[in-house]
C-alpha cells in the first residue's frame, strides 16, 4: 500500500501544501541496549515470572477462583520489562489499562498481593474490591489499572503534570493498545502533553488485536508511532519482543523526556498469545498465527538465546524457573486461602468519610 | 394463538434484527467487534447480520464510542435508522455527550425540523465480577434527559419485540441488555411483532401489594413470588420495560388498588429510577396508600469485585419478601 500522498494540487490553487517542517529536532535513533550478564539475566526472571504467574492466573480463571474478566499479558513480557526496566520505582509514575498484572509485576509489587485481589481478598491490593483490572499501588506510584478503554492516557497526563508542575524529576509513563489510539481523548490528551512539555512517555503496547479486530481493520493509520506527528510529539516503532530493544528504545524516551523535551511516542510491536479475555475464544485469528509467532519471536526464548551466549548454562535456567514456580505457587497459595472481605467492606472506601 | 418457540434474549435481539433489516434497508449496524470476522458481537447477538447483509451495513468500529455515536446521530438526520451497539452500559459514559447533548435534544433544539430515529443497544448488570467499570446501571442518568427513550427488556419475548419498536420509532432510543437475562430462555411467538414502548406490563393480578421492577431484577420479583403467596399474600407484579416513558398509568391504577407499593431495581438505590416512581405515586395518591412507598436497589457504593461483596450489592429475592411483610404490618 502506498502512503506518501501523490496528489498535485489542483490548477489555479494558490500555493501548493509546504511539505512538513524537518528542522525540528528528533530523538536520537535507540540502539539495542548492551546488557551485561545480570541485567540480562534480570530481564530474563521478570519476564519468566509474568510469564508463569499469568499461566497460573489462567488456571485459577479455570478452576472458578478468579471471576470477572482477567486479561493476560503472555507474549508482551519484553514490553513492560524492558520498558520499566529505565524507570525509577517511586521516582517515575506508571498507569495503564486492564491488561496490567504485568506492568505491576515489572514494577516490583509483590506477586501476592496481585494474585490475591486476582482471587478477590481482603488482602489484595485493592483490598478485593478491584479485582484484575483495578489495581494500584501508589506506594510504586503506579496507579492503575483501569477498565475504560483510553481514559489512563488523559490520566498520565495528569500525572505528568504534577512531575513538572512539583519539578520533583519524575517521569510519567502511560500504556495503551492499539484499540486504545483511536480514542479521542488520547488526542486531547497528546494536543496537552505537547503543548504545556510534560514528561510523559506516550507507550501504545501494538498486539495487532483490539480486543477481536484486527488493527487493519480499525486504523486508518496502521503506522501507530505516527500518531502524535500532528502534535509534533516524535514517534519510534519498537520491536517489542525483543526486550534489548525494548530497553534502548526506552533509554532514548527517558533521556529525551528527562530533557525536558517534552512528550514521546513509542509505539511496542507486540502481541499477545492469549485471547483478548479469557472469555474470548479468538476466533479471529489463525492457530497457526499464534504458533507462528510463538515460534519465531517469543521474547523469554529470545532472551534465553542471548543468556545462553554469555555463557548461562541450562542448569542455571532451570533453577530459576525453578524458584519463579515456587513464588508463583506461593502466590496462588495465598491468594487462595486468604479471607475474603467482610460485607460491611462494601461501605468502607466509599468516600473518606463513611457515608 | 400463534406458534410459540423456546429462544433466549441473545436470540430473540438477533431475530429482531434480522427482521428489521430484511424489512427496512435504511436500518444498519454500528458497533466494536460486530462483524462476522469478529465474532459477531461480544454476546453474539449481532452474528450472522454482516455476513447476510453485508460489511457496509454491519460495520465493526474501532473502539471509539464518541464516533461511533456521532457518526450514528449524523446518519440518522439524514434518514437512516442505524442501530449503534455501545459494548457496555459504562462506556455510554466516554460518549455522554453526543448521547445527551446531541442525540436526545437535535429534535427540539431544530425546532422540530429533525428527529434522531437511532437505537443504541448496550449491555451492563452486576453478577460477573466485573467490578467499578463493567457493571452498572445507568438507565436513570438517561431517563433524565428529555429526548431520549429507556427501554430496560427482562424476558426474550420483550427482547424481541422491544427492539423492534425502538429500531422503528423516530426518537432515540436506549436499549439496555442485561447479562442476567439475556441467557434465560422464554416462549416468543413466531410472529411476534413490536411491542409498544411506554407500556407496562401485569406479570400478575394481586390485591394486597403491587411489586414494580425491570431487567434482571425482574426475575427477583418473580422469584420471591412463592414465598409472598406462602405468606398469603397476594402479589401484584408489574415489569415496568420502558423507564422513560414508564407507564404511570398502569402504575398508578395498581397502587392505587392495592395501597401497598415497592419498588426494586439494580440501579443504586439513591436518586435511581425507583424514587421518581414513589414520588410520583405520593403526590397522585396521597391519603389512598396503606404504607410509605418503599424502594430497594443497589448500595451506595461502586459495584465491587470480590464475589461475596458483589452478592451483597445485589437485592435478593428474600430481601423482597422481608420487605412486603414489612409493609404488611
Amino acid at each position: 500500500m502506498a502512503r506518501a500522498s501523490t496528489a498535485k494540487p489542483a490548477k489555479g490553487a494558490a500555493k501548493p501544501t509546504p511539505a512538513p517542517a524537518s528542522n525540528r529536532e528528533r530523538p536520537a535513533e535507540p540502539v539495542r541496549y548492551e546488557a551485561s550478564k545480570d541485567e540480562l539475566m534480570a530481564f530474563y526472571r521478570e519476564m519468566l515470572l509474568i510469564r508463569r504467574f499469568e499461566e497460573k492466573a489462567g488456571q485459577l480463571y479455570g478452576l472458578g477462583l478468579i471471576g470477572g474478566f482477567c486479561h493476560l499479558y503472555i507474549g508482551q513480557e519484553a514490553v513492560a520489562v524492558g520498558l520499566q526496566s529505565a524507570l525509577e520505582v517511586g521516582k517515575d509514575s506508571v498507569i495503564t489499562g486492564y491488561r496490567d498484572h504485568g506492568h505491576m509485576l515489572a514494577y516490583g509489587i509483590a506477586p501476592k498481593l496481585i494474585m490475591a485481589e486476582l482471587t478477590g481478598r481482603e488482602a489484595g491490593i485493592s483490598r478485593g474490591k478491584g479485582g484484575s483490572m483495578h489495581m494500584f499501588s501508589v506506594e510504586h506510584k503506579f496507579y492503575g489499572g483501569h477498565g475504560i478503554v483510553g481514559a489512563q492516557v488523559s490520566l498520565g497526563t495528569g500525572l505528568a503534570f504534577k512531575h513538572k508542575y512539583a519539578n520533583d524529576g519524575g517521569v510519567a509513563m502511560a500504556y495503551f493498545g492499539d484499540g486504545a489510539s483511536n480514542q479521542g481523548q488520547v488526542y486531547e490528551s497528546f494536543n496537552m502533553a505537547e503543548l504545556w512539555k510534560l514528561p510523559i512517555i506516550f507507550v501504545i503496547e501494538n498486539n495487532q488485536y483490539a480486543m477481536g479486530t484486527s488493527v487493519n481493520r480499525s486504523s486508518a493509520e496502521d503506522q501507530l508511532y505516527k500518531r502524535g506527528e500532528s502534535f509534533r510529539i516524535p514517534g519510534l516503532q519498537v520491536d517489542g519482543m525483543d526486550v534489548l530493544a525494548v530497553r534502548g528504545a526506552a533509554n532514548t524516551a527517558v533521556e529525551w523526556v528527562r530533557a525536558g523535551k517534552g512528550p514521546i511516542l513509542l509505539e511496542l510491536k507486540t502481541y499477545r498469545y492469549r485471547g483478548h479475555s479469557m472469555s474470548d475464544p479468538a476466533k479471529y485469528r489463525s492457530r497457526d498465527e499464534v504458533q507462528a509467532v510463538r515460534d519465531k519471536s517469543d521474547p523469554i526464548e529470545h532472551a534465553k538465546r542471548d543468556l545462553e551466549a554469555l555463557g548461562v548454562t541450562e542448569a542455571d535456567l532451570k533453577d530459576l524457573d525453578k524458584e519463579i514456580r515456587k513464588i508463583v505457587s506461593e502466590a496462588a497459595d495465598f491468594a487462595e486461602s486468604s479471607p475474603e472481605p467482610g460485607l460491611a467492606e462494601l461501605y468502607t472506601d466509599v468516600l473518606v468519610d463513611t457515608y | 394463538m400463534s406458534e410459540m418457540v423456546k429462544m433466549n434474549g441473545l436470540q430473540a435481539i438477533n431475530a429482531a434484527m434480522f427482521e428489521a433489516m430484511e424489512a427496512d434497508p435504511k436500518v444498519l449496524v454500528l458497533g466494536e467487534d460486530i462483524a462476522d470476522r469478529e465474532g459477531g458481537g461480544v454476546t453474539g447477538t449481532m452474528r450472522g447480520l454482516s455476513t447476510k447483509f453485508g460489511d457496509h451495513r454491519v460495520c465493526t468500529t474501532p473502539i471509539s464510542e464518541q464516533a461511533i455515536i456521532g457518526a450514528a446521530i449524523g446518519v440518522a438526520i439524514n434518514g437512516y435508522k442505524p442501530v449503534a451497539e455501545i459494548m457496555l452500559m459504562n462506556f455510554t459514559t466516554v460518549a455522554m455527550d453526543m448521547i445527551f447533548n446531541h442525540a436526545a435534544k437535535l429534535r427540539f433544539m431544530s425546532g422540530g425540523q429533525t428527529s434522531v430515529p437511532l437505537t443504541i443497544r448496550t449491555l451492563t448488570g452486576a453478577g460477573w465480577q466485573t467490578a467499578g467499570q463493567h457493571a452498572d446501571h445507568l438507565e436513570g442518568w438517561f431517563a433524565h434527559a428529555a429526548g431520549i427513550k429507556v427501554v430496560c427488556p427482562s424476558n426474550p419475548a420483550d427482547y424481541k419485540g422491544l427492539l423492534l419498536s425502538c429500531i422503528q420509532d423516530p426518537d432515540p432510543c436506549l436499549f439496555v441488555e442485561t447479562g442476567g437475562t439475556l441467557f434465560v430462555p422464554g416462549e416468543v411467538a413466531v410472529d411476534q411483532g413490536p411491542i409498544p414502548l411506554g407500556k407496562a406490563r401485569i406479570v400478575q393480578e394481586g390485591t394486597d401489594v403491587t411489586i414494580i421492577s425491570y431487567s434482571t431484577m425482574m426475575l427477583r420479583c418473580q422469584a420471591a413470588l412463592a414465598g409472598l403467596a406462602e405468606a398469603g399474600i397476594s402479589a401484584e407484579l408489574i415489569d415496568l420495560r420502558t423507564i422513560s416513558p414508564w407507564d404511570k398509568q398502569a402504575v398508578l391504577d395498581s397502587a392505587a388498588k392495592t395501597g401497598r407499593v415497592v419498588i426494586v431495581h439494580e440501579a443504586v438505590r439513591n436518586f435511581g429510577p425507583g424514587a421518581e416512581i414513589a414520588a410520583t405515586i405520593n403526590e397522585e395518591l396521597y391519603g389512598q396508600l396503606k404504607g410509605p412507598v418503599r424502594r430497594l436497589g443497589g448500595p451506595y457504593s461502586p459495584v465491587p469485585f470480590s464475589k461475596p461483596l458483589e452478592d451483597a450489592f445485589l437485592v435478593t429475592p428474600e430481601q423482597i419478601v422481608e420487605a412486603v411483610k414489612g409493609l404488611m404490618g
